[in-house]
């Protein structure tokens, strides 16, 4: 049973070709978690927007890439683009897809937490002077981004474990990694350590978020 | 042709489509099968779970925790990639249906309990002690007192991520589970032609787009109000 699923040698063959996939899976979260935030923050300011020309389209747009599976997505990207001339390598399929997924979720959360701020901040901020973007931007914001804290952090540990997709199309993270090791080894060793690997990395958000959401529910 | 001639014969290819869309309806029979299994078996397995944790035995309860703890860590397709290729090894043989039911069920379970559990420690202690001094029982306070408060704070965060684990059906696929995009993919390499892709693409629509859609009303329907 431990030679099988600890295998300590194989582990130790493995731990290269292991740690570059973790390279590549900071990476890839490093570039989805700002940009996802980023398309995430437009979404949120353009559904405050007056006009229903610009809101129903919107919804319509975060509720398709809320309904979509990421991995369709992903390998919509990955094996029907090219048909229409598009290539855009591993790397940029995973980051595309994801973002679009991701991006949509954060906007959500986003929404949700401007909406928590009362009227009466806004309105007393612009009463001292401020222009709009300027209370958007130090008024309302900051209380928004505090009120969802534990589900932006949430959102960010979902899309450090979405990058695990990335296997699916060859794109080299930890998963794909620890496939690779596990086929030339013949033992699941390598896919256990890359479960380690994983749980190691994540455990201290899970923890942390657990305990804000307990919190956020009782005192709520 | 034209660019856009080009483009629809292409994406939607009415000669392929209508050769393989008897494989994306099955994909979608085994897609609804699969989110049915798990939705039930995850939920009841995460209720289970939160009801034996507030009995409060400590060792137990620890273990529960770790055990959340580390599906919540890790991702989902690890778990399936885990439990199709690395229980083999132990001579035990689950088909890529099993192995993804049984890792969405287990993810679902754990985030689900600590839903459950989040639930129950916001009714009030007052409550409890409430029904405890009418003469009711630990066991008929939580079910009877407690629960129903708690279920209810319990609903909104339960929809979206039985909603967002719902959708990883969709890794089924990487396990040889024919379920939509596993059907979706295979008739796109048997083809040569990404029109089923897009067959699929409008299969999850339809699947998914109500689910999210009342999911939305659920979520402002049950709200917290603060």
């Amino acid at each position: 049973m431990l030679d099988t699923f600890f295998n300590i040698a194989i582990m130790r063959a493995a731990w290269p070709i292991l740690l570059a996939g973790l390279g590549n899976t900071l990476l890839l979260s490093a570039t989805v978690v700002p940009l996802g935030l980023l398309g995430g923050l437009v979404l949120a300011l353009l559904a405050r927007s007056r006009s229903r020309w610009v809101r129903w389209p919107l919804m319509a747009w975060v509720d398709f890439f809320r309904a979509f599976p990421p991995l369709v997505l992903l390998i919509f990207l990955y094996a029907g683009l090219p048909f229409a001339g598009i290539e855009l390598g591993g790397f940029g399929c995973v980051a595309i897809a994801f973002f679009l997924n991701t991006g949509a979720y954060y906007g959500e959360i986003l929404r949700a937490g401007i909406d928590s701020v009362p009227t009466g901040q806004s309105e007393a901020a612009r009463s001292t002077g401020l222009t709009r973007g300027q209370t958007m931007a130090f008024v309302v914001l900051p209380q928004a981004v505090r009120n969802v804290l534990p589900d932006l952090m949430s959102n960010t540990l979902e899309v450090v474990k979405l990058t695990a997709l990335g296997s699916v199309v060859a794109m080299p993270e930890l998963l794909f990694q620890a496939r690779q090791a596990q086929s030339l080894t013949y033992n699941p060793t390598p896919i256990v350590a890359a479960a380690i690997i994983y749980f190691a990395l994540l455990w201290p958000l899970v923890r942390l978020l657990s305990r804000l959401e307990n919190r956020a529910l009782r005192t709520g | 042709m034209t660019g856009w001639e080009r483009f629809l014969d292409t994406f939607f290819n009415a000669r392929v489509m209508a050769k393989y869309w008897p494989d994306i309806l099955y994909g979608m029979v085994v897609t609804v099968e699969l989110a049915v299994l798990v939705v039930i078996s995850g939920i009841a397995a995460g209720l289970a779970l939160a009801l034996l944790r507030a009995l409060g035995i400590r060792v137990f309860n620890w273990l529960l925790i770790f055990v959340v703890d580390v599906l919540r860590a890790l991702p989902p397709l690890v778990i399936i990639v885990l439990i199709y290729f690395g229980l083999p090894s132990v001579d035990i043989v689950p088909s890529g249906f099993v192995s993804t039911w049984l890792a969405l069920a287990l993810v679902l379970m754990a985030f689900s309990e600590e839903i459950f559990w989040a639930g129950i420690t916001a009714v009030p202690r007052g409550q409890w002690e409430a029904a405890r001094s009418t003469g009711l029982s630990f066991i008929q306070t939580l079910l009877g007192v407690v629960m129903p408060q708690a279920l209810r704070l319990t609903i909104p965060p339960l929809t979206s991520r039985t909603i967002a684990i719902t959708k990883g059906t969709a890794l089924g696929s990487v396990v040889a589970v024919s379920e939509i995009l596993g059907q979706a993919s295979s008739a796109v390499s048997n083809s040569y032609n990404p029109s089923p892709l897009m067959l699929g693409a409008a299969a999850y629509l339809v699947l998914f787009i109500p689910v999210v859609v009342a999911g939305r009303w659920v979520e402002t329907r049950f709200a917290w109000k603060r």
